[in-house]
């Protein structure tokens, strides 16, 4: 029995997947646990395991292609088997499939194949036209004995109208005077898809600038749309609203110093602001659980999570990802650093991987590097606030009548205000401030 | 065997029927004194007397219920109506009484009843008295409704009708009561309803047609014989219930079907055959199911428009060929 291998769902917010490079050849042989391709998700290009042993029957999709999830991308099986049941079975079900390769160009101008012998009755074979995106079209009875006799139908030339395949194209091929058939390896990858070819981010370069031209197109990758259908699910359900604190941070500067040089003596890696903010946040949140909690609108519950788990927002080139640090208010400085920056660099070079990401029930964000004093964040659902960090200022400061040099640092709470209310924001940041002016309290 | 008209095969039925059991009376408008508007119940008055044949007013939804009303007291009716054309008049007693009165009763009235008369286009008649009401009864549960294609089955099956319990709507036609054909001379001759009748066999497509439509589908399938395709003709007899089981057997050979149907397009018997194959016989079909039926219209009046209006032997051949995908 052939197994069909789909698009599985690889984040929880994934809907398709894009097939950037196969791995495998059909033919190869593969046991379970073995890579045969990779995919590019919304978050990160990631590897297709498959779970069976068996060989590598046809790549059903091409590279470059977007499936959704459940999509079928490989059929793996026994050498020689049939594969046309699962084909058939998919059929109109999938995604784009190799649509993006379809040539749409070529069908259209391609010779009909040679007539078969020379029957005179035979009926001129139909190409098959490329406007509808290349689905099959056959009659039931014609699949059925496809099905039957072994055949794929998706290698046969239709006679019937619009290249329809039909009882007379099954039994020719059967008897094996089948008019000529597309070459079998691009077959099915011609005819596959049943919708139109559309735009994969891989494969298609961004135009070259021509002169005359007022923009330039550039496809929209899977993390975009994620970051776009994410964000803006958020800002239009979740009513935000903003509190914002001014933090002295002359003490954290100096403990962190401090900490940074036993750091570097016992070899370990060096401890940031941020570091410094993610454990202040985790601690807090555990006396906070209304704010480590999620408004569910579906599930008709307000959740507190149990585990403090801070996402940490992190730049790439195509966008950003939040990897995140579980139990945060459990773990100690010199891990979190160290966390962080692993998590960070495998988001950068796109290895990071679902577990890295999902699970948050808070997260920051840190414009302070670019000497951003403060802004607003937009809260990544389902968490209930997020916390945008701004640049640790020199500023002058009053203390005791006298202006003084001081370290201060913005921060601004963002919260979704159907589950945190004004007050509960705040005192939860009050705590927060009371840790980063204190340090020492996180000792405690 | 012997050659009888139509109306002659339909009369025997009465007639045997009327000798056998004294509850069968027949009424209708000019049935007993002028013989019958189509000469169908010729000589009955003299055979039966006043008292079971019957003239009536021109009052079809009057005699229709005085016959449901009959039959649910124990007698078994035969209603003649001139044509079919006039029973719109008579919808109501045919559809709310005799249709419902078993059901809405619990079983404790039948209704065994015949409705039977010509139906149909015949010809230059106009819109009004050109209808083909098939689809409108057999869209009705507790009717039955037979539509013969020829004498012997005209016979067999209104003796069959005249015997059941349940109304019985007896399709007949002004154009056909002059046919001939042979009628079984088997004593008693009884077919059995709801039962489909294979009358030509072939490998390559199936035609489906009732009463004149039949003899389109034939001339049809020997045309296209002659183009060297073989068709199976199926005269389905009874529209409801329908032989779905024959239809099914013989797409299953030839993996396509045309289905010839005087009715008008819209939800016609066509449309139901067309149903019942495609949802129970869909991985065998090769073609998109056809049908050849009237034109979306009214009837017209004028010679070359009727013509045109109702479905032709061309027209069959050709939907046929579509489906064998020749040209």
């Amino acid at each position: 029995m052939a197994i069909a291998v789909e698009m599985p769902k690889m984040s929880d917010t994934m809907e398709e997947g894009v097939l950037v490079a196969w791995l495998a050849e059909e033919g190869d042989a593969v046991s379970a646990g073995d890579v045969v391709a990779q995919v590019e998700t919304d978050k990160a290009t990631m590897d297709l395991e498959v779970y069976d042993d068996g060989v590598l029957l046809k790549k059903v999709v091409a590279d470059g292609a977007s499936v959704p999830i459940g999509g079928l991308i490989a059929v793996l099986g026994k050498e020689g088997e049939d594969v046309s049941d699962i084909l058939a079975k998919y059929d109109g079900a999938g995604g784009d499939g190799a649509a993006a390769e379809a040539p749409s160009a070529e069908a259209a101008s391609a010779e009909p194949a040679a007539p078969s012998g020379d029957g005179a009755d035979a009926p001129q074979p139909v190409p098959t036209p490329a406007d509808d995106g290349g689905r099959i079209k056959a009659s039931p009875l014609a699949r059925r004995m496809a099905q039957e006799g072994g055949l794929d139908i998706a290698a046969l030339r239709g006679s019937g109208p619009d290249g329809r395949v039909v009882k007379r194209d099954v039994e020719a091929a059967l008897q094996g005077t089948a008019p000529a058939a597309p070459a079998p390896a691009q077959a099915p990858a011609e005819r596959a898809p049943d919708r139109a070819p559309r735009p994969t981010p891989t494969p298609v370069a961004p135009r070259p600038a021509v002169e005359g031209e007022t923009y330039e197109a550039i496809p929209i990758t899977q993390m975009r749309k994620t970051i776009a259908r994410r964000l803006a699910e958020s800002k239009f359900t979740a009513p935000h609203f903003y509190l914002t604190r001014e933090i002295d941070m002359a003490r954290a500067v100096e403990v962190r110093k401090q900490l940074n040089a036993t750091a570097e003596a016992q070899g370990l890696g060096k401890v940031s602001f941020n570091d410094l903010v993610t454990k202040a946040c985790a601690v807090a949140l555990r006396q906070h659980p209304n704010v480590n909690a999620s408004y569910l609108e579906a599930e008709g519950e307000i959740r507190r999570h149990h585990v403090v788990n801070v996402a940490v927002a992190v730049a790439v080139d195509e966008g950003l990802l939040t990897p995140v640090i579980r139990d945060a208010d459990r773990k100690g400085l010199a891990q979190i650093a160290e966390e962080t920056k692993a998590l960070a660099g495998k988001a950068r070079d796109k290895t990071i991987q679902p577990a890295d990401w999902e699970g948050s029930t808070f997260t920051t964000s840190n414009l302070g590097m670019f000497g951003i004093e403060e802004f607003t964040a937009i809260i990544n659902p389902p968490n209930a606030c997020i916390l945008a960090i701004g640049a640790i200022r020199d500023v002058p400061v009053v203390q005791d009548g006298e202006v003084v040099a001081g370290k201060r640092m913005k921060v601004t709470l963002s919260c979704d205000h159907r589950v945190v209310d004004g007050a509960t924001g705040a005192q939860f940041l009050q705590d927060v401030v009371r840790y980063l002016e204190e340090p020492m309290n996180l000792l405690l | 065997m012997a050659e009888l008209q139509f109306r002659e095969a339909l009369r025997d039925a009465m007639t045997e029927e009327m000798v056998r059991d004294e509850n069968v009376f027949l009424m209708g408008e000019e049935v007993a004194e002028y013989d019958g508007a189509y000469k169908v119940s010729q000589g009955m008055l003299d055979q039966f007397g006043p008292k079971r044949v019957i003239d009536t007013p021109i009052s079809e939804n009057g005699f229709s219920g005085m016959g449901i009303g009959a039959a649910m007291m124990g007698l078994r009716p035969i209603v003649e109506f001139m044509t079919w054309n006039f029973t719109f008049v008579a919808f109501d007693q045919i559809i709310s009484n005799a249709a419902k009165m078993r059901y809405m009763s619990g079983g404790q009235l039948k209704v065994p009843i015949v409705f039977r008369g010509g139906n149909g286009a015949a010809g230059q008649l106009a819109a009004t008295h050109n209808n083909s009401t098939e689809a409108f009864y057999t869209n009705v549960p507790g009717l039955k409704v037979i539509a013969p294609s020829n004498p012997d089955d005209a016979k067999g099956l209104l003796k069959s009708a005249i015997r059941d319990d349940d109304p019985v709507l007896f399709m007949e036609s002004e154009v056909m009561f002059g046919m001939k054909g042979e009628v079984s001379d088997e004593e008693d001759y009884l077919l059995p309803i709801g039962k489909a009748r294979i009358a030509r066999e072939g490998d390559d497509i199936t035609l489906v047609a009732h009463s004149k439509s039949y003899w389109l589908a034939m001339e049809a399938a020997e045309e296209l014989a002659k183009q060297g395709y073989e068709a199976t003709v199926i005269d389905p007899r009874t529209l409801r219930p329908f032989d779905t089981e024959a239809v099914i057997d013989s797409v299953k050979q030839t993996n396509r079907l045309v289905i010839v149907d005087e009715c008008s397009p819209y939800g016609g018997i066509a449309s139901e055959v067309a149903f019942r194959i495609q949802s129970q016989c869909f991985d065998h079909l090769d073609a998109p199911i056809a049908r050849v039926t009237a034109k979306d219209t009214p009837a017209p009046y004028a010679k070359n428009l009727i013509e045109a209006w109702m479905p032709t032997v061309d027209e069959v051949i050709d939907a046929s060929k579509k489906a064998l995908y020749v040209n």
